[in-house]
């Protein structure tokens, strides 16, 4: 049973339909990686699986127990306020809001939930600075990190490495990379086919024509092809 | 001064207005960051026009205890307006806008078609400004008062965390399952009822101050979101305690006084955090 599944979504919003005839289901472990222009509607895919967004057609399905609050969520370019004075800690410390369900502080595990993920994503020592002062790749793990506090199954990451240098990128795609090793399946959406393919085991292409398969079906087929051969004349 | 102080704070109405300034004072702040943060500022504005029209509508109803009009009238409109903010063809800050100005103008309207009072300019000056003294505040009113003002805290003290979670990312509070409608709803209600608490001590036009400058201060100094609120908290009962004393000794209006102690900590704060 996949973790995730899709039958003939129609994504869109009361201003019309974005997307459609998007079939796919994710397992355990997989790395997805969903690709396609921009405005194609994969941020709205990602909005549709999380519940933010109703779907305008078609069936979303979960199975192998899990629930759709147990997904870790990592918001394309932060919608937060410039200006907002959060600490880190209290920014991670939030990813476990679910757990906390309607108690009015966190407990003892939760701060220890909290802690293991900034240790994991290399940004304890910013525990108590302010999100705003941090840099993109800073803030990205914190944002990182609070999503490994709302699950240890799936990450719906969101253009991750946005705005990042390549360096910071690449620190990026090591961390979610490792994060996949251990088991938690990954859902991401990027620009940068290149590096995102060669982590990922299957992907989604959506715009036009839709496509769902592995990385080397994709690879071999004439949408892939079409598409990396676009992104090379890029540069 | 000390002696004319320390005459003042014999008499009970004096006291009175301590307390019941104090209490307002931290309440009104601790919303402020959330206020600032999520554009809902406006709505403060338009809610403390709404409860100004809804103030008109009691003192000709000549109903003894305005609040009673005022707190379920400004609730609904912050429920509606809430509403309005989300879907619906008109946007937000229009229908705030017409909410807000549409409550002054009838409120005037009505007090100038069925004001007895030989006074009226006087009236509509304290309702938009606040009460020139305190002579006014009862043994109930400050109870009244009291009262709301352990439910705010209590209230908010309770939701603490869900409040920082529908404000520094609303869209991650509902993909893990926060209800963020309930709470933008309950954050709504709240602010109505600072409002009324603030309507008798700053007036209608003063309460956004009151409500957003201590945050703007506090967030010039501070980083994190819990020393923001502590700090707004403390500096806003400390600039209302000051405001009260200046306008017993000076004599000068109690809500604009505040309000300019109010801007004067901004001023110093925005020092602060640059050095
Ligand atoms: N909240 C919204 N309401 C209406 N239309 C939207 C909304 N958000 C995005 N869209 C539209 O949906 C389309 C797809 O957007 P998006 O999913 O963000 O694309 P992508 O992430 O692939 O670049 C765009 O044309 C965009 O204008
Ligand atoms: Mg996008």
């Amino acid at each position: 049973m996949a973790q995730i599944t899709c039958k003939d979504l129609t994504l869109g919003y009361e201003t019309g339909v974005v997307a459609e005839h998007i079939s796919f289901s994710v397992e355990e472990g997989d790395y997805l990686c969903i690709v396609g222009e921009n405005g194609s509607g994969k941020s709205t895919l990602m909005k549709t699986l999380l519940g933010l967004t109703p779907p305008l057609g078609g069936k979303i399905e979960t199975g192998d127990g899990l629930r759709l609050t147990e997904i870790g969520y990592l918001p394309q370019q932060t919608v937060v306020q410039r200006d907002f004075p959060a600490s880190v800690r209290e920014i991670v410390q939030s990813g476990c809001q679910a757990r906390k369900g309607l108690r009015p502080f966190y407990n003892k595990e939760e701060k220890r939930i909290a802690e293991e993920a900034m240790d994991r994503m290399g940004i304890r020592q910013f525990e108590n600075h302010c999100y705003r002062e941090l840099s993109g790749g800073q803030q990205q793990r914190v944002l990182l990190a609070r999503a490994l506090c709302a699950t240890r199954k799936i990450l719906l990451l969101d253009e991750p490495v946005s705005g990042l240098d390549p360096i910071a990128s690449a620190d990026m795609y090591q961390l979610i990379r490792e994060l996949n090793r251990e088991g938690i399946t990954i859902i991401m959406i990027s620009h940068d086919l290149g590096a995102a393919v060669q982590d990922a085991n299957r992907v989604l292409h959506i715009g036009k024509n839709v496509f769902f398969g592995t990385r080397d079906e994709y690879l071999a087929s004439s949408i892939g092809r079409y598409y990396m051969m676009a992104e090379e004349e890029k540069f | 001064m000390i002696q004319k102080l320390s005459l003042y704070l014999s008499y009970p109405f004096v006291r009175y207005a301590l307390i019941v300034g104090v209490l307002i004072a931290l309440c009104s702040s601790l919303l402020g960051v959330t206020l600032v943060l999520k554009r809902f500022s406006f709505i403060g504005d338009g809610l403390s026009h709404v409860a100004f029209g809804a103030m008109a509508i009691a003192s000709v109803l000549k109903v003894t205890n305005t609040t009673v009009v005022i707190l379920p009238v400004t609730m609904i409109c912050a429920v509606l307006l809430l509403r309005t903010g989300q879907n619906t063809k008109i946007k937000g800050d229009a229908a705030i806008a017409m909410i807000s100005v549409g409550a002054l103008a009838f409120g005037y309207l009505l007090m100038h078609l069925f004001s007895t009072s030989s006074n009226l300019a006087g009236d509509v000056c304290s309702t938009l400004f606040g009460s020139t003294s305190f002579v006014t505040l009862t043994k109930k009113d400050v109870w009244l008062c009291v009262i709301l003002s352990v439910i705010i805290l209590a209230v908010f003290v309770f939701f603490y965390h869900k409040i920082f979670d529908v404000t520094f990312d609303e869209n991650f509070a509902r993909a893990v399952g926060t209800r963020a409608d309930t709470y933008n709803l309950l954050i709504a209600v709240i602010i109505a009822l600072i409002i009324v608490l603030a309507l008798n001590l700053v007036g209608s036009l003063l309460i956004s101050a009151l409500v957003i400058f201590p945050a703007l201060s506090a967030m010039r100094v501070f980083k994190s979101f819990r020393a923001v609120t502590i700090c707004s908290a403390v500096l806003s009962v400390v600039c209302a305690l000051t405001g009260i004393l200046i306008s017993i000794i000076a004599g000068t209006p109690v809500g604009a006084t505040i309000v300019a102690v109010d801007v004067a900590a901004f001023g110093i704060f925005c020092l602060i955090g640059r050095g």
